[in-house]
């Protein structure tokens, strides 16, 4: 028996549907113009805030400047006082320590990702180190290291190796094993399976972290720069609070935060760029 | 026994957990001939997969041993390649990449004396294209494909260095009914043409019979084989087939052993009893 129905018959009358708005859809999608828009809005409101405040003459201006005052002292600092020389010196730092624990960190977070034995080694070692503050090393940094360049290196060094390198592993172990295991029974050894599927598979991974931990790395620059400096945006800071240059520094803070959003945008640039393969 | 591909005598494997000894397989013997198609099926926990693995050379035995061509196995080897539910290809490689990645391997590229062996390795990767229908994604990478044609590229991909035995481990499982039936008829093509031994685990009784010379059916609690059933179809499948009385009353039997080993069991009246009272304490609610 064939038990077809006409299609026709089945046809409901049309009624209009509402229009719902996809304002709150959970995860729900956003036109890019909308979201760049309310990107703006987020950014801009606290710095119309503080202006507002700040011009209704609701602050003192010693301990509270406005916008104006604030990029009058940027100017100022970048006309007589060496702002560049303070920015060069600060990113010089943030660089090198940042550089130095990822070429310790990726060979190292690989290894522990990889191999049990380094895992169960390292790991509990290194999760108890990244537990301890890195600005109490400061008075053993400057008993050991002095007070030379490097010292600041290796603080900003120490507040964020050890996290890099449990990320790192981290970004390693999440290869999924099937791609692993279609590599082994291709024949492939082991060096072939690191080099060709374990490193290249957790690349983005691994790029991600590295965007995260140089944030992280210009956070500890202000700490660092404790240690003598006499250059330095972080140094800038603490000598502006020693004069009561509040616009200082609200202009160096400032500054740092620009720095850090540059680089991110730059390392998500260079994500999307390099891992174009990557579903988004 | 000198015409068995692979020997599989007296096989147990015990895995071990912080509180128990779990058999997973108890002694498991089978020999297989070149150029079958054996389909495992048998409900969750029989250790089809764990075979499979074993055979692989992904996973040890405890005991017993397993002969290839009358070589033990001992790891994983170019002989035996295997296609897996999903996630083995490389995202980051397009689909000639991927189907090219075995020519990087040193244990391929050292038997590559010659230009002409280059190139007929060339011409192997694209005839491989050709025959999953992967020509118009050459340049595609996985994250563009569907997963229908994602599970061709990893097909093409082990087919490659053209091993003996294909292993394959649920590899549709995760597609939709239609694009299964696309691929159960293109998997016994390529059968026929390539002429390599298959080994196929999966839960689906259906596909085990219309793709497997010989079904191995696995019973759960410890892991092992409980009957072999051989499928009287020819050779040259089509899907009419699988309205055929033979098939189904094949695939009744199957159903049925899969459910008294399982040892998990529908009590319909049970079952009807809980939804009557369900719907009297309603009524009182209401």
């Amino acid at each position: 028996m064939n038990a077809k129905v006409p299609y026709e018959a089945v046809k409901a009358p049309l009624r209009p549907a509402r229009k719902k708005s996809t304002w709150w859809v959970i995860r729900g999608d956003l036109p890019r113009r909308t979201s760049v828009i309310l990107a703006t809005i987020g950014l801009c409101t606290p710095f119309v805030i503080w202006w507002l405040y700040t011009a209704a003459g609701l602050a003192n201006p010693l301990f509270m400047p406005g916008p104006g005052q604030v990029v009058e002292r940027i100017w100022s600092w970048w006309n007589g006082d060496g702002l560049l020389t303070d920015i060069g010196i600060s990113t010089y730092r943030v660089m090198a320590a940042f550089l130095i624990s990822a070429v310790i960190a990726l060979p190292l977070g690989l290894y522990i990702g990889t191999f049990r034995p380094v895992q169960s080694t390292l790991e509990p070692l290194i999760d108890f180190i990244r537990y301890m503050p890195a600005v109490a090393f400061i008075p053993l940094v400057m008993l050991w290291v002095g007070i030379a360049e490097s010292s600041k290196i290796l603080i900003i060094f120490i507040g964020t190796f050890f996290q890099m390198v449990l990320m790192v592993a981290e970004d390693v172990r999440r290869v999924p094993m099937a791609q692993i295991e279609a590599a082994q029974t291709m024949g492939a050894n082991r060096a072939e399976l690191i080099r060709l599927v374990i490193l290249p598979s957790a690349r983005p991974a691994i790029l991600d972290t590295l965007r995260i931990t140089v944030g992280w790395a210009w956070t500890y620059l202000v700490v660092a720069e404790l240690v003598a400096a006499n250059s330095g945006l972080g140094y800038a800071i603490l000598r502006a609070q020693r004069y009561m240059h509040t616009d200082k520094i609200f202009a160096g803070i400032l500054l740092i935060g620009l720095i850090g959003l540059l680089t991110d945008q730059a390392f998500r640039w260079a994500g999307r760029r390099a891992f174009h393969w990557q579903k988004r | 026994m000198d015409n068995s591909c692979i020997s599989i005598r007296h096989v147990d494997k015990q895995f071990e957990t912080r509180s128990q000894i779990i058999q997973a397989l108890s002694d498991i013997n089978l020999e297989i001939r070149p150029n079958e198609f054996i389909t495992f099926v048998g409900a969750s926990g029989c250790g089809k997969s764990t075979l499979l693995r074993i055979l692989a050379g992904l996973e040890t035995h405890s005991d017993g041993e397993i002969l290839l061509h009358d070589q033990p196995i001992d790891g994983p080897g170019v002989d035996r390649a295997m296609v897996f539910q999903h996630y083995s290809l490389y995202p980051w490689m397009t689909v000639m990449q991927n189907i090219k990645f075995c020519r990087q391997l040193k244990v391929i590229s050292d038997t590559v004396y010659s230009q002409s062996d280059v190139e007929a390795a060339s011409g192997r990767a694209d005839a491989l294209l050709n025959l999953m229908g992967l020509k118009a994604f050459t340049e595609s990478y996985p994250s563009q494909l569907s997963g229908g044609m994602q599970q061709r590229v990893a097909i093409a991909r082990a087919l490659m260095p053209r091993p003996d035995i294909l292993l394959m481990d649920e590899p549709f499982g995760a597609l939709d009914a239609q694009t299964r039936e696309v691929m159960h008829d293109l998997i016994r093509h390529v059968h026929q043409l390539e002429k390599s031994t298959i080994l196929f685990v999966t839960h689906d009784v259906e596909e085990a019979i219309y793709l497997g010379s010989r079904i191995v059916l696995m019973a759960p609690r410890p892991g092992r084989i409980d009957s072999i059933y051989e499928v009287p179809l020819p050779d040259r499948r089509h899907q009419d087939m699988k309205l055929e009385p033979e098939f189904i009353e094949l695939k009744r039997e199957i159903l049925a052993r899969i459910r008294e080993t399982s040892g998990v069991q529908t009590d319909l009246d049970q079952l009807s009893r809980l939804t009557q009272g369900a719907q009297a304490g309603q009524g009182r609610v209401g």
